[in-house]
């Protein structure tokens, strides 16, 4: 039988347990909230904060980690309605350039011994806008090829120094063993502006192919496009695996780590990842190559960079600074190398690391990764003149959306809902509508 | 004859339920499966059913991440979203049940519509208004949106409890002069309980379950399991060993509290079935 006594207890219990923890929300000065993503090396940014707050007793970090997609929107409500929840934040090199100009993001001025000069000069360019740097790199990445030199050996194959596409296909061609599940190749399918199309973007730039002309229309019905588009539905419909549509980095990652893959073309973060036999079975048979090149052979390629920024809308600027200047220091890559080992030091940031002999010997993809983020570019000159940058995305506030939606279109070329020469057709058109909608084309 | 087609029938029936069981068991045990695995086992195709089970998983997901502080904030969240539910829907129920006007049977479909809409539609005001009155990232926020997100489906379920119950034992209780409030909790609440209980678990699952108000409206402080398994998804590496390590610890109190409670549940989900 219920007691009215009994439920009032209960409400006032209640009451006070909810009251207490509005309350408690309330951020203590002097508290950094840090925005992340659960990536292996903001892991162990992670572990080793201790020391930053050992060195800097005023100052505590509180870690928020978050699934990539939920990050940037969570971060982009943050900072658009001014809510000031983060006051560090982990962005790409695609958000940067766009916040910055939406004045979203704090000038990021570090002193003297930071020694920015460090930091290589391609990712450095692209955390800068109007002359001024508005994040500092964390990590970053471009695009290699990693094969089995097990594979090759035995069909008597040899990588060269320089690949192009057309041998990639024939070696797959050569390699592919579907009745054993070994796919001569493995790319990203699933859709999407970070996923497939981030590697088709990429390639279509070395095959002549770009998003628009210098008058922002859509050029994607040229005929660079349907070579681009040919070379990719064609390889992975021979050589791929099966269900090439749900297969984004992870998804590959996956099957070449268990050894189902004989060539990958993805980013160079990879490269850690399969080198180590606690994540991969095929740690010793990892061979290494450049990304390859299509017929027109030059234009930007794939330059990524996990970037810590400070948004305006934080409280503790000052502080937020102070943190990730530590964070992506010289400093802090020989702490990681002294606590993790030198194979876990943040790569493509900063020369000082690839001059350092014991990284080098841990990592035998570094050269690879450096000679990669060095040339990358994505600033550099498309086959014809560009009204925008970026290599694999452009660098508009649209993209993530026509990006996804043509990353749509081009897996159903993959699962046979439509032709190549129908999916352009028809992504020209949904491009056009969009940027006709944003206002930037005509 | 007739009993040989009764005793296959009730194997084929059985058959079927065990099948169907089963089958929907089946991801949660292989995500419990998993979470014993290593990466690389994780990954591996095809997949190991008999392997070395290694706690690896788990003892990374504790030192990651502070469990009991999501698992508080889920509990928090659950038991007074649900208290302050029912304790709205009781008396809507009530009245709706013994009182009817012409417009009940609409105010009811027009608060189940409210569920017909994706909760991203709101997503923008509920924000500003979480915002401005300092209930971001707060288990206060949180708690309120989910009772409301609750609210019209734990009306309509105690409404058709209620609705079970004759009203002439009501009117006896009236006859013996007890007031409105009497009547609703010394006659009707005792009679209605098991279809109460079933519905406060219901709601209690709906909100430990619930994840797009949890990712969106809380960040650290009031940030419960579920973004708690959010965390351990990751854009670049293998993580499927220790997502499904946290997607279990996560699950696994509200599985036993279902499993122990899987009679009350029965009951008040069946109550008034059967006249």
């Amino acid at each position: 039988m219920f007691r009215l006594k009994d439920t009032r207890t209960a409400i006032c219990t209640l009451a006070l347990l909810l009251t207490g923890s509005a309350l408690s929300s309330a951020e203590a000065a002097g508290t950094l909230t840090i925005a992340t993503v659960n990536n292996g090396d903001m892991i162990v940014m992670r572990q080793l904060s201790t020391e930053f707050e050992k060195a800097h007793p005023d100052i505590h970090l509180n870690w928020v980690t978050l699934e990539e997609n939920v990050l940037r929107q969570r971060v982009t409500t943050d900072i658009a309605m001014k809510t000031g929840q983060f006051d560090v934040v982990t962005i790409g090199n695609y958000e940067v350039p766009i916040w910055a100009k939406q004045g979203w993001l704090t000038e990021i001025k570090p002193d003297a011994t930071y020694d920015v000069n460090d930091i290589l000069p391609s990712v450095r360019d692209s955390l800068t806008a109007n002359d001024k740097l508005y994040a500092l790199p964390f990590y970053a990445e471009s695009v290699m090829t990693y094969y089995r030199k097990d594979l090759f050996q035995k069909a008597g194959l040899t990588m060269p120094e320089q690949p192009t596409y057309d041998q990639v296909r024939q070696f797959a061609d050569k390699i592919t063993d579907k009745p054993n599940q070994i796919y001569g190749i493995c790319l990203r399918g699933k859709p999407g502006w970070g996923e497939n199309m981030a590697y088709i973007s990429s390639l279509a730039n070395t095959f002549g192919a770009q998003w628009f002309d210098v008058s922002w229309k859509p050029t994607l019905t040229s005929d660079a496009w349907k070579a681009t588009l040919n070379w990719y539905v064609s390889a992975l419909k021979a050589d791929g695996p099966p269900g090439a549509t749900s297969n984004g980095f992870n998804e590959n990652l996956a099957l070449f780590a268990s050894g189902h893959c004989g060539i990958w073309i993805d980013s160079t973060v990879a490269g850690g990842l399969l080198f180590d036999p606690k994540q991969s079975q095929v740690a010793d048979k990892v061979g290494f190559a450049p990304a390859p090149k299509g017929p027109y052979g030059k234009g930007p390629t794939w330059l990524w960079s996990w970037s810590l920024a400070v948004p305006v809308s934080s409280h503790q600027s000052a502080d937020a600074q102070t943190f990730i200047t530590w964070a992506t220091s010289k400093d802090y890559v020989k702490l990681v190398a002294a606590r993790k080992g030198w194979v876990l030091a943040p790569p493509g940031t900063r020369a000082s690391t690839y001059a350092a002999p014991e990284y080098l010997k841990a990592a035998p993809f570094a050269s690879f990764v450096l000679n990669a983020i060095k040339t990358a570019d994505p600033n550099g000159p498309t086959a014809q003149p560009r009204p925008y940058t970026g290599a694999q995305f452009v660098a508009i506030p649209e993209f993530q959306s026509i990006g996804t939606q043509v990353g749509q279109t081009v897996a159903a070329t993959l699962s046979d809902q439509m032709t190549v020469d129908h999916a352009l057709t028809s992504a020209q058109a949904s491009v056009t509508r969009a940027l006709r909608q944003s206002g930037r084309a005509r | 004859m007739a009993l040989k087609a009764k005793t296959s029938t009730r194997i084929g029936v059985t058959i079927l339920g065990w099948g169907i069981a089963l089958w929907l068991f089946f991801p949660i045990f292989w995500m419990i499966l998993t979470s014993f695995k290593s990466e690389v086992q994780a990954i591996s195709t095809p997949p190991k059913l008999f392997f070395m089970p290694t706690l690896s998983s788990y003892a990374e997901v504790f030192e990651r991440a502070n469990y009991w502080h999501f698992a508080l904030n889920t509990v928090t969240v659950s038991v007074a979203a649900t208290a302050i539910a029912i304790a709205l829907a009781v008396p809507a129920a009530y009245s709706m049940a013994f009182m009817p006007s012409k417009r009940t049977r609409g105010t009811l479909l027009w608060m189940l519509s409210t569920r017909m809409l994706p909760p991203v539609g709101v997503l923008v005001p509920i924000y500003i208004l979480a915002r401005n009155t300092h209930l971001l990232d707060t288990c206060t926020g949180l708690a309120i949106v989910d009772m409301l997100t609750n609210l019209p489906i734990i009306v309509w379920m105690l409404y058709t409890f209620f609705r079970e119950v004759p009203a002439p034992i009501l009117e006896a209780g009236r006859m013996d002069g007890a007031t409105r409030w009497q009547e609703m909790t010394m006659v009707l609440l005792p009679l209605a309980l098991p279809g109460i209980a079933s519905t406060a678990l219901l709601s209690l699952i709906l909100c430990w379950n619930e994840a797009f108000w949890s990712l969106n409206l809380t960040s650290s402080h009031a940030a419960p399991l579920t973004a708690f398994i959010a965390s351990f998804s990751s854009p670049e590496g293998l993580f499927f060993g220790k997502l499904s390590a946290a997607s279990t610890l996560a699950v696994a109190p509200i599985l036993v509290f279902g499993w122990i409670s899987q009679k009350q549940l029965v009951r008040g989900l069946t109550f008034g079935a059967v006249k």
